[in-house]
């Protein structure tokens, strides 16, 4: 195979995919539906009610699909379910949209010599990948071998990976969306929030939401629990430079100057503390650092914060009042996508600062304590190697818990990486279930950074912009095929709950598991992978627990046991909530937030802001026939003033440019009172440039390609990409 | 008898849409048609936006006009339950002419359609699906005729309206105005 020297990317209305290929036997691949399906059967109707847990997005919740004569015909809610409770959001109702998308990726793809792709077939696919890494291992050494993944389907290939010796892996769920907000509050509480976020929405008296707009962010049982608690008469305070749907259901909507998060944070600790409305019990039993605090904050008053802010000094005074009079059932919501300004994991100290002042940590209304089912390991062998990476992201963020997608990306591109020692060049990349064209800020270093791969291979269900610069694409099963790894986060009904595939494999897609077996035997680890179906690997792992996969199945595709409240207990150096950190100060950073102003847009240009919308997540559900019908396509939100100065209409379709000349798409404009006058926001994952994607390509603009700046947190590298400004060609 | 009706709760409705995909799974509706569909009313007054978000649906109205217009009794009402007999229906749409929700649709089976409130599940331990997968709990299905139904004590505890009540359809699709909140405590 000649080596690719210009890794171009493969658009595909110029070039067909040529030529057929053989399709590889997968006699075991997965077991009959039946099987699985325990007592939920019924026999005489060839109809199948199949319990598994959702992926559309990655809160896990557990579904029930109906399958009639191998087709899914349905997907509810799974009623046994603790965090789902037999509901869903549209994603999730909407997940076979996914499951039956034409447009999926079907067989292997390898690119050929003059950039095109072929289909091949899996022995050809498997061969080459295994040949490439082979090489790279013993030329560069298997750190040059990078693992950049998301979501519970990435398993198998992080245990490759370890097969292998490498330890160079990422996900952009880390620095571009939550790891600054779990770092933040690890530094306070020694504990995050929790993936599926431990809040009592449902009990607590105030709330007040900074981010997280819960209502367009639809996490099932986070939104089930908000609107419990409103219904219960939870009064809510929204801090949003948009009206969003939780701020038109709240009582107080503050309209903040993006950017300025911080100060008004001070603000209500100010308010807080000087007005003696913080949990005093809660502070002298559990916290440390709090005359350090009363100090650091007593110039920020409600009237200081108010001119950056732009918000009146009454309205923050009188919201802190209202948290603060609530006390012990009052919250502060952590939110969660937290990359926004650079300064983000002060911002979420800032946050878990006041939920301390306000007692809610370990109590029903603020972040209660979860209680977890531990699920036994599988024996798997130990690894032949240490593995290694090809750069240590502790010597650059020592207080950082992963690497950033972004370092491996400038690592990639030789004499660009700074920061740490890189030991090792990276040389190819495995990138699962994670569209990094529309993951990570800044996608054209994404185009450079290819360029200088000996092997780029990308696993994934569609025709993700992502896959047009890959050497070799493989086809993944979507979760309804396949079985994962057993879900079991902390939550107040500790859960076990299963994936298994609900019907077979469509096209030639594979399940995870068996692409990384495959590659492990190919590269003679096949020791390392000791099972023959992964379906193996979750029996072994129910029996530990005193079930099994057909008991699990009898029970609803669930194992519960009771809540057991965990002792109050903080992982922190002191062993006490810390208002002041110790850790940051000695690592060179602020032991206490502090507001830095940001840059504020120039004349005629906007702040953009992205966010969700109810039906989609990522760019991976903005091809699903299904959720298109509720969601066609994206729009910028313009308030009325600002459309007026640019001469724009209702419905008008606009071009975007931001200050570096990038462009967007033809993106239609809805002009709006719900924003404010400096910035424009639109909803994420739309703008698709593959043409394989027939339903949603050149359907809205893409946020994250305009997305060319980024403001990096020093803490934990965080890439806080609210700091870029459009204007209208 | 029973008098079939529904309210949805704009206290917590968030618009999001799960509601529409449980029905066309339910009740297998066809690609790019709804039996039930999201609006979304932005008004604006002296105390700033105010933003009404809530899934619509025929309205299985007691005096109902698409029943009256009907020229083949195709459409009927089965306990509060305004049905279409598809071996009846001649596909003249004067049913969708005369209903003042926008509720049927013609489709391609040049039959009319619309909700049923998932009808075959009425007397099984099941509610209508998008009363199930309601995330947000918004939607509560029950017999009005039935005092203790959880319908009927909202409807006695809860403000609530009707749309278009000046068409005299007299509706059964009830909107619970948003909760009043507990007085802020004294700081």
């Amino acid at each position: 195979m000649a080596r690719i020297t210009r890794r171009k990317f493969i658009d595909l209305t110029k070039s067909a995919i040529l030529g057929g290929a053989a399709i590889a036997g997968a006699a075991t691949l997965m077991s009959e539906p039946a099987e699985s399906a325990g007592s939920n059967t019924d026999s005489n109707s060839g109809e199948f009610v199949i319990p598994s847990y959702c992926d559309v997005c990655f809160m896990g919740c557990g579904i029930n699909v109906t399958v009639k004569n191998g087709r899914a015909t349905k997907i509810e809610g799974n009623p046994a379910h603790p965090i789902s409770r037999g509901k869903l959001c549209p994603r999730g109702a909407g997940g076979l949209g996914q499951l039956y998308d034409p447009d999926r990726l079907k067989t292997p793809l390898m690119r050929t010599a003059d950039n095109k792709f072929k289909a091949v077939s899996w022995d050809e696919a498997l061969d080459y990948v295994a040949d490439k890494m082979k090489t790279i291992m013993d030329t560069h050494g298997p750190e040059s071998l990078a693992l950049l993944k998301h979501g519970k389907g990435a398993a198998p290939f992080v245990q490759l990976w370890h097969a292998i010796g490498s330890k160079t892996e990422g996900h952009p769920s880390y620095a571009q969306c939550r790891g600054a907000r779990d770092i933040g509050w690890s530094l306070t509480f020694g504990k995050g929030p929790g993936g599926v976020e431990r809040v009592g929405l449902d009990q607590a008296e105030v709330v007040a939401f900074i981010g997280g707009h819960l209502g367009e962010n639809m996490h099932n049982v986070t939104v089930q629990d908000y609107t419990t608690g409103l219904r219960n008469g939870s009064r809510h305070i929204v801090v949003d430079p948009r009206y969003s749907t939780a701020a038109s259901k709240a009582e107080h909507w503050l309209p903040i100057r993006p950017g300025t998060d911080i100060a008004l944070l001070l603000a209500w600790t100010h308010v807080l503390i000087y007005e003696d409305l913080y949990d005093k019990a809660f502070i002298e039993k559990y916290a440390t650092g709090f005359s350090e605090l009363k100090e650091h904050v007593e110039y920020t008053t409600p009237e200081w914060a108010a001119p950056y802010t732009g918000l009146n000094a009454d309205d923050i005074r009188q919201t802190a009042r209202e948290l603060g009079a609530a006390i012990p059932n009052s919250l502060l919501f952590p939110g969660r996508r937290f990359a926004w300004y650079g300064d983000d994991t002060q911002r979420a100290r800032a946050m878990a600062i006041i939920n301390a002042l306000l007692g809610a940590w370990g109590n029903n209304c603020g972040v209660f304590l979860g209680d977890k089912i531990k699920v036994p390991k599988y024996p798997f062998p130990e690894a032949h190697h240490k593995a290694k990476a090809a750069f240590d992201s502790k010597e650059k963020y020592p207080l950082g818990t992963s690497t950033p997608v972004q370092d491996i990306i400038d690592a990639t591109i030789p004499g660009r990486f700074k920061g740490a020692t890189q030991n090792a060049p990276i040389k190819g990349w495995m990138i699962y279930s994670t569209n990094l064209m529309r993951s990570v800020p800044n996608p054209k270093l994404i185009e450079e950074a290819v360029q200088h791969l000996d092997l780029m291979v990308v696993v994934e269900t569609m025709p993700a912009e992502i896959t047009g610069y890959a050497d070799i694409v493989l086809p993944d099963t979507t979760y309804l095929e396949r079985f994962d790894v057993l879900n079991a986060p902390e939550w107040r009904e500790p859960f076990v709950s299963i994936r298994q595939p609900v019907v077979k494999p469509l096209y030639q897609s594979r399940p995870s598991w068996w692409i990384a077996k495959q590659i492990a035997e190919r590269l003679g680890l096949g020791d390392q992978f000791n099972y023959g179906n992964f379906k193996e690997v979750v029996d072994h792992q129910l029996k530990q627990l005193g079930s099994s996969l057909k008991d699990i199945n009898q029970k609803g595709g669930v194992l519960k046991k009771a809540y057991v409240k965990p002792a109050m207990k903080f992982k922190t150096p002191s062993g006490k909530v810390e208002l002041y950190s110790k850790k940051l100060a000695r690592a060179g950073f602020d032991p206490m937030p502090r507001f830095i102003k940001h840059p504020e847009p120039p004349e005629n240009y906007y702040r953009l802001l992205y966010g969700r919308t109810p039906q989609h997540t990522f760019s991976r559900t903005s091809n699903n026939a299904m959720l298109l019908e509720l969601f066609p396509e994206n729009e910028v939100w313009v308030n009325p003033y600002i459309a007026r100065v640019h001469g724009i209409r209702d419905g008008d379709d606009v071009v975007l440019k931001n200050k570096n000349g990038v462009k967007s798409n033809r993106i239609k404009v809805r002009v709006t009172k719900r924003i404010r006058q400096d910035c424009i926001f639109m909803a994420h994952g739309f703008g698709r440039t593959d043409r394989r994607l027939t339903k949603s390509f050149d359907v809205g603009a893409d946020d994250n390609g305009l997305l060319t700046k980024y403001e990096l947190d020093p803490i934990m590298g965080s890439t806080g990409s609210q700091v870029n400004f459009v204007t209208f060609v | 008898m029973a008098r079939y009706g529904m309210s949805i709760d704009l206290t917590t409705c968030v618009g999001c849409g799960a509601c529409v995909l449980s029905c066309k799974m339910e009740n297998n509706v066809p690609d790019t048609y709804a039996r039930t569909w999201i609006e979304e009313n932005l008004t604006e007054n002296a105390g700033g936006l105010s933003l009404e978000l809530f899934s619509n649906r025929c309205h299985h109205c007691k005096s109902a006009p698409c029943v009256s217009v009907c020229p083949t009794q195709a459409s009927f009402i089965k306990d509060g339950i305004v049905m279409i007999d598809k071996d009846l229906c001649v596909g003249c749409r004067q049913c969708i002419s005369a209903c003042p929700y926008g509720a049927r649709y013609f489709g391609p089976d040049s039959r009319v359609d619309k909700c049923t409130f998932c009808e075959h599940r009425v007397g099984t331990d099941r509610d209508p699906a998008c009363v199930e997968v309601c995330p947000t709990s918004s939607l509560v299905f029950g017999d009005l005729a039935d005092r203790g139904s959880e319908l009927s004590k909202l409807l006695k505890t809860r403000k609530y309206k009707v749309l278009k009540k000046d068409k005299r359809t007299k509706p059964k699709f009830h909107f619970l105005e948003p909760v009043e909140k507990k007085a802020t405590k004294a700081s």
